[in-house]
């Protein structure tokens, strides 16, 4: 096996975990670091610039989303937005008609479902943790039997991180309307590849992150429809129509809001790209390699993302394995710390101990190549079995 | 290039490594064992505490290495805290850094290491590393107040062939020196020789929590069978211990040893302290064969003893019996009795 790849770079199967920032994406942001520094909130004319630089780019969010640009807000990440839209709507709901229950998947990403668990522990909230099927999929009829009078929102993520599997999201949020009831939707893993119209999804409320979709780190929006109301979690000055307070990363803003353009520009064309190399994968892992399966849902999932289980093999050891043979990869009991647990997701969609930690996440972007991932299938048996072997 | 997987630790020794093994030429990864703790006391474990981790991974990123966290609760749960444990149930005192350095690092770790491809393994342990021919030896180091030597007497030739120990051939204030000079974080920190899963604490109280049906009370007796009072449980004592055994006597009385089976803890005299002989099992040779001769060795009775001129005489491929020149103090079952001729480790077994 060629293992003097460690010398050059790896090749990146991560692209879920982040992406490089898009050169015309750097490009449109560094004007506003020195030259166009000003505070958006300032009256002179530094301070226009900056503030028109920023209401630029929530007109082009808005485009993105084919919503009102009063209805985005910025804020520092996808977790910052997850965080906003539960406590903050959670919060508000309860002052305005009493409800205080949480619906919520056992599969969210933890910046949802730690809020939630947060709001349940400290600020009297009740979750009902919704089941997912063997794929990962929130079934519509779940959040339909589950919704009660008592219910104040629902989140529900748009698609999972960790294995790929798409909601109906459409069908959710019919039912939440139906009852009344707020939807909030986690789309940071979504809004690189599928459609983010807030008209067409009718949520009230939907999280994204800059940096999934070749945009910077530390930078979110949230969606907010017109006539939601949330109650702030960050207080202070009255940016972001007092929702967010701190001053605007300006150049960050421009950032997220010139990748999101691009992102629904060619979107078509980058699905079309990392489709058939995804396919590829999930065809050859699956014939290749004893004891895998595909987690997630097969048909209903990220076009960029396959993620497997591999029975019998460390997931940390595996991502070790594979770093040092110049693959960089991901898993859902990744762990810097050396401390494997299956993920909650893991558990969710039902693996076992013995499948659930051997869990493997490859996702794809703009420079995959083909050669790229025929390398990578060509060493992922060896080193699986690499894996096996050290567990024995 | 020739790689080279440095087990570290945070500490300066393993960092020094690291740095050194580098300059070298080799091509350089860091691993970083993930030990058992008992639970909520992770952030105390001596060796793997988040905070040791964190610099580990800041040395790892200032010398521009990749790092692995290689997880190895069970396996250390199973083999180094099992061996603990048992040992002190047969009422011996065991020394558990042996058989993590045979099982956990020096096995597991080592499998892991080749697994992503090294050549070699390299630990900041103080000892040194010399090979005449295709035979390794393994020698004390040049810093004798810091020699490791002792917790590596398990190694054979097959892993020495991948050992690496670049710091035994430095005194522990130069190490400090260069890691200085390299700008290492790790630069300041203390040395500590606690097992690293008590996290700080006693060993009877971990015993206590971990196996109290091993501490059960029974009778002190003397050589003769005079029962002279009660104990709190044989872990609580070890060999030579003079100091709370609550026996009122005219004159002061010491362990002299401990029988398992009949739960006895055994005092005398001071004059009865002491022997001339014992016997090692389960010895390793370094050279992978046993002498067929008697030999005149020094032989170190534990980890901080000074060592003992005696002669060895081998009575099987793994068991020895060694006859010390002068009465041994403090001759303890569980603890390794390891033999060297000048700077030469040849080898060592358990105590009996």
């Amino acid at each position: 096996m060629d293992y003097n790849r460690t010398t050059m770079n790896p090749i990146y199967l991560d692209y879920a975990a982040t992406t490089p920032v898009d050169p015309r994406v750097l490009d449109a942001m560094m004007p506003y670091f020195s030259d166009s520094f000003g505070n958006p909130s300032s009256i002179h004319r530094y301070g226009q610039r900056a503030e028109a630089a920023i209401e630029s780019a929530r007109e082009a969010v808005a485009a993105a989303l084919s919503c009102g640009a009063d209805e985005i807000i910025f804020t520092s990440c996808g977790s910052e937005s997850d965080n906003l839209a539960l406590r903050g709507a959670a919060l508000a709901m309860r002052e305005q008609t009493g409800a205080n229950r949480i619906l919520t998947s056992k599969a969210e990403h933890h910046a949802v479902s730690k809020t939630a668990e947060q709001l349940e522990r400290y600020f009297g909230f009740e979750v009902k943790w919704l089941d997912v099927d063997e794929h990962g999929m929130v079934e519509s009829q779940t959040v339909e039997q589950s919704i009660d009078e008592r219910t104040a929102l629902v989140s529900v993520m748009y698609a999972n991180n960790e294995i790929g599997t798409v909601n109906p999201v459409r069908e959710i949020s019919e039912i939440c309307h139906r009852h009344g009831i707020l939807f909030h939707c986690d789309a940071v893993q979504a809004a690189a590849y599928l459609p983010i119209d807030a008209g067409w999804l009718d949520v009230d409320l939907l999280s994204l992150g800059g940096h999934k979709f070749y945009g910077p780190k530390g930078v979110g929006a949230l969606y907010v429809r017109k006539g939601t109301r949330l109650i702030p979690s960050q207080t202070g000055g009255g940016q972001e129509t007092s929702l967010r307070a701190g001053t605007q990363n300006v150049p960050y803003i421009v950032g997220f809001a010139e990748a999101l353009r691009l992102a629904v520009k060619e979107r078509q064309q980058r699905v079309t790209h990392v489709q058939p190399l995804r396919d590829r994968i999930i065809g050859s892992v699956l014939e290749t390699i004893p004891q895998s399966r595909l987690t997630g849902h097969l048909k209903s999932r990220l076009p960029n993302h396959a993620s497997f289980a591999f029975k019998n093999v460390d997931g940390n050891l595996l991502l070790t394995l594979l770093d040092a043979a110049g693959f960089a990869c991901s898993s859902g009991s990744a762990c810097k710390t050396g401390n494997p647990e299956p993920s909650e997701v893991m558990e969710a969609i039902g693996l076992s101990r013995e499948w659930g930690l051997g869990s493997l996440r490859v996702t794809l972007g703009v420079h995959t190549t083909t050669e790229q991932i025929e390398s990578f299938l060509w060493a992922l048996p060896s080193i699986v079995e690499k894996a096996r072997e050290l567990l024995k | 290039m020739t790689k080279v997987v440095v087990a570290m630790s945070g500490g300066v020794d393993s960092s020094v490594a690291v740095a050194l093994l580098q300059q070298q030429g080799y091509e350089v990864v860091g691993m970083m064992l993930r030990l058992w703790s008992e639970s909520g006391k992770e952030d105390s474990n001596r060796c793997c505490t988040p905070d040791a981790m964190a610099l580990a991974r800041r040395v790892a990123a200032k010398l521009d290495i990749p790092f692995y966290v290689v997880d190895a609760k069970d396996e250390f749960r199973k083999t180094v805290v099992e061996y603990f444990l048992e040992g002190y149930a047969r009422g011996e005192t065991p020394n558990p850094c042996l058989v993590c350095n045979r099982q956990i690092r020096w096995e597991f770790l080592l499998n892991r290491a080749l697994a992503l491809g090294a050549d070699f393994m390299a630990t900041g342990h103080y000892v040194r590393k010399r090979d005449i021919g295709d035979k390794h030896r393994l020698l004390r180091a040049v810093d004798r107040s810091k020699d490791q030597s002792y917790v590596l007497h398990v190694l054979n030739q097959e892993k020495l062939k991948r050992a690496l120990f670049p710091v035994g051939d430095y005194a522990k204030p130069e190490i400090r020196k260069i890691a200085e000079s390299f700008g290492l974080p790790t630069a300041s920190r203390h040395d500590s020789q606690d097992l690293c899963f008590l996290a700080g604490d006693d060993y009877r109280n971990f015993l206590q929590r971990n196996a109290a049906e091993m501490l059960k009370p029974g009778q002190i007796v003397r050589r003769d069978g005079e029962v002279v009072g009660v104990h709190r449980g044989l872990a609580n004592y070890t060999i030579g211990q003079r100091k709370g055994l609550g026996v009122s006597s005219p004159m002061p009385l010491y362990v002299l040893g401990k029988d398992a089976a009949a739960n006895t803890v055994i005092v005398g005299a001071q004059d009865e302290l002491g022997s001339r002989e014992l016997i090692a099992y389960d010895v390793n040779w370094i050279s992978g064969e046993a002498p067929s001769e008697s030999f005149r060795a020094e032989v170190k009775i534990r980890y901080t003893a000074k060592e003992a001129p005696a002669l060895v005489m081998p009575t099987d491929d793994e068991q020895v019996r060694v006859q010390f020149d002068v009465p041994q103090r403090d001759v303890t079952a569980g603890q390794a009795a390891v033999f060297y001729q000048g700077d030469v480790l040849l080898g060592g077994g358990l105590i009996r």
